[in-house]
């Protein structure tokens, strides 16, 4: 097991180091003068040296690069072209907004989702079926920020239930994390569903039926322990489209993470900061998939052998 | 002019020429007995109608402001009612239908055009080729969904064509994979073995044994991107780093009728359902070409 831990470890360094390359290109890329651009219009011709000067980009490109990439060993991330504070602070002080927000849409949307693949699949065919398959074809169809504003509309505007942005009362985070995770309930739903129905046709389904168990145990005790196993990958795949619905989310109830921070940078020409936050994201959802690949090798013993 | 010699052969060998008009028929015939998706595929037929129609069905310019018709609701001159310039929202959503499916086809082709043949090479010629675009492929998968494209567009600046070539870029990984797959288990096939044992030249034998053959899981694959190129293209609209306004993109009418959601959610309402009807639609088409293209991958 610790092999394959290992294993998996060192083949993630290059993915990282290729994530870091191309966050280091995004600055260099910029149309035009990118110590201007991020200095603004109104910046006089010292201000642009100066921040050249800040940035390293007066240094050779091979130089910047490693340097880029020896801070990053750091953890040291840069300075905001905004508020000169540094980037890993800023990022550090709006985390774990973002990241209570992504692991409750995750609960949700696991709970949810499977429950109602299990529901649709052990009703094949029927009216419950085709119900739950038609729900979950309309989730994965809806624009998140669409169903955040709907949401808002209904549950804060008109029933005043729950506030309709901000992150300061307790009931903030049920609308933005339920928005997150609509899209992910509905997925899970499918890939259960269909998992489910793949297992329930297996011969040792037959066998336990065969012996005389009900209908409830052979489902829930012997099919759904195999069927879960490929919904854990999805699980873990779709952190990533929480990530980057997260983004979204955020930007529509005003939520104080790290991807509505990202958006801002973004307009501000904060690019120090855009770069600090894609690379956490991007950091954050190769972790979450080592983490997922070790869980799913400790659950299925045949994955290590491979 | 060819000779008739030459006519004779050809015509004698069982052209592969024929198999697709037939296939295609086929394809057509199960997929016609799905009825969801040909609902999706009619909506999709009229969203491009009313697009292409626009001036014809709208008396309204989707740009001109008329600042004393502000924020109606709906009545019998304005069916879905005016936005904060006083602009006809239905004029703007049928106008709009032409950015959204545009940028969703372009960005597409974009992500098709490169993934295909890259997946192609990197599961046909395997070693290093392969271990470097697999790599690249999971380089660029690290950026989680949305991101990829907004990092791209970040980058590179808004407006249409910074759009479709984030979007694209963003599809690219996933066709990569896909055509990778399909090529290491066509490349066993005895046939191609057969084909280069003749000594058919290796360009040759991916663009016309192997492709061909690796194309239904690509037209599921492109149909139910079409969904998410709209998706994230509208959602680049809706933070404002999309295409910009005044153009009529349902993303960017989605993100200024965000700010009237108190007063006029109408403003927001019918952007974001003429996006989730196209998003929708696709789905549907993608789910009935898969149980169409290929029966054993039907969704039970």
């Amino acid at each position: 097991m610790l092999t394959y831990i290992v294993r998996r470890l060192v083949a993630a360094i290059p993915t990282l180091l290729g994530v870091a390359a191309i966050v280091f290109a995004m600055l260099r890329l910029l149309p035009g003068d990118p110590a201007r651009v991020i200095a603004g219009l109104l910046a006089t011709d010292e201000d642009v040296e100066r921040i050249r000067h800040q940035l390293g980009l007066d240094q050779p490109l091979p130089i910047q690069f490693l340097d880029f990439f020896l801070r990053l060993l750091r953890l040291d991330l840069g300075t905001s072209a905004r508020t000169n504070q540094p980037v890993m602070n800023e990022i550090l002080a709006r985390l774990p907004h973002t990241i209570e927000l992504a692991v409750i849409a995750t609960i949700i949307a696991t709970i949810v989702g499977v429950a109602a693949g299990v529901l649709a699949a052990s009703h094949h065919n029927s009216r419950v079926d085709y119900l739950i398959s038609a729900a979950t074809l309309f989730g994965i169809s809806m624009p998140v920020y669409w169903l955040g504003l709907m949401l808002i509309v209904v549950f804060a505007i008109s029933l005043h239930w729950f506030p309709a942005a901000g992150a300061d009362e307790p009931l903030s985070v049920v609308l933005p994390s339920l928005t997150l995770a609509g899209f992910v309930v509905a997925l899970i739903a499918r890939m259960t569903r269909s998992s489910l129905l793949e297992v329930l046709r297996q011969d040792y389904v037959r066998t336990a039926r065969a012996k005389g168990l009900q209908e409830w145990r052979v489902t829930y005790v012997h099919a759904l322990r195999n069927a879960l196993l490929p919904v854990i990958t999805v699980i873990g795949l779709q952190f990533g489209t929480l990530l980057g619905g997260a983004v979204l989310t955020e930007t529509v109830f005003g939520w104080p993470g790290i991807g509505q921070l990202l958006v801002d940078s973004i307009f501000a020409r904060d690019y120090p900061l855009v770069q600090g936050i894609v690379l956490t994201f991007a950091a954050l959802f190769i972790l979450v998939n080592l983490a997922v690949d070790v869980l799913y090798a400790y659950v299925d013993p045949r994955i290590r052998y491979h | 002019m060819s000779t008739p010699a030459y006519a004779t052969t050809e015509a004698a060998v069982p052209t592969p020429r024929a198999a697709p008009a037939r296939a295609g028929l086929e394809t057509w015939r199960r997929f016609r007995r799905h009825r969801a998706a040909l609902l999706g595929l009619a909506v999709l037929a009229g969203f491009a109608l009313l697009a292409a129609a626009a001036p014809l069905v709208t008396p309204y310019d989707p740009v001109v402001q008329q600042l004393r018709d502000a924020l109606q609701g709906p009545s019998r001159a304005h069916p879905l009612g005016t936005d904060f310039l006083g602009r006809d929202i239905l004029a703007r959503l049928l106008y709009g239908a032409r950015y959204t499916l545009i940028i969703g086809f372009l960005a597409v082709a974009l992500g098709l055009v490169v993934g295909v043949p890259l997946g192609a090479i990197s599961g046909y010629y395997g070693g290093w080729l392969d271990l470097v675009a697999q790599r690249f492929v999971d380089i660029l998968l690290s950026f989680p969904g949305f991101l990829l494209a907004l990092s791209l567009v970040a980058t590179l600046g808004p407006g249409l064509e910074n759009v479709v070539i984030s979007v694209g870029i963003g599809s690219m990984p996933f066709f990569v994979r896909l055509v990778r797959a399909s090529t290491l288990s066509l490349r066993e096939q005895p046939y191609i073995e057969a084909a280069r044992v003749v000594g058919v030249a290796d360009v040759a034998i991916i663009f016309r044994h192997i492709l061909p053959n690796a194309t239904a899981p690509v037209i599921v694959q492109a149909t139910v991107w079409l969904g998410q190129a709209i998706l994230v293209a509208a959602g680049l609209g809706f933070l404002g780093l999309g295409v910009q306004p005044p153009t009529p993109e349902w993303g960017a009418m989605l993100g200024e009728g965000r700010n009237y959601i108190f007063s006029n959610p109408n403003l927001a309402t019918f952007p974001g359902l003429a996006i989730f009807a196209a998003v929708l639609a696709f789905n549907l088409v993608g789910d009935g070409l898969r149980d169409a293209l290929d029966p054993r991958l039907r969704t039970r």
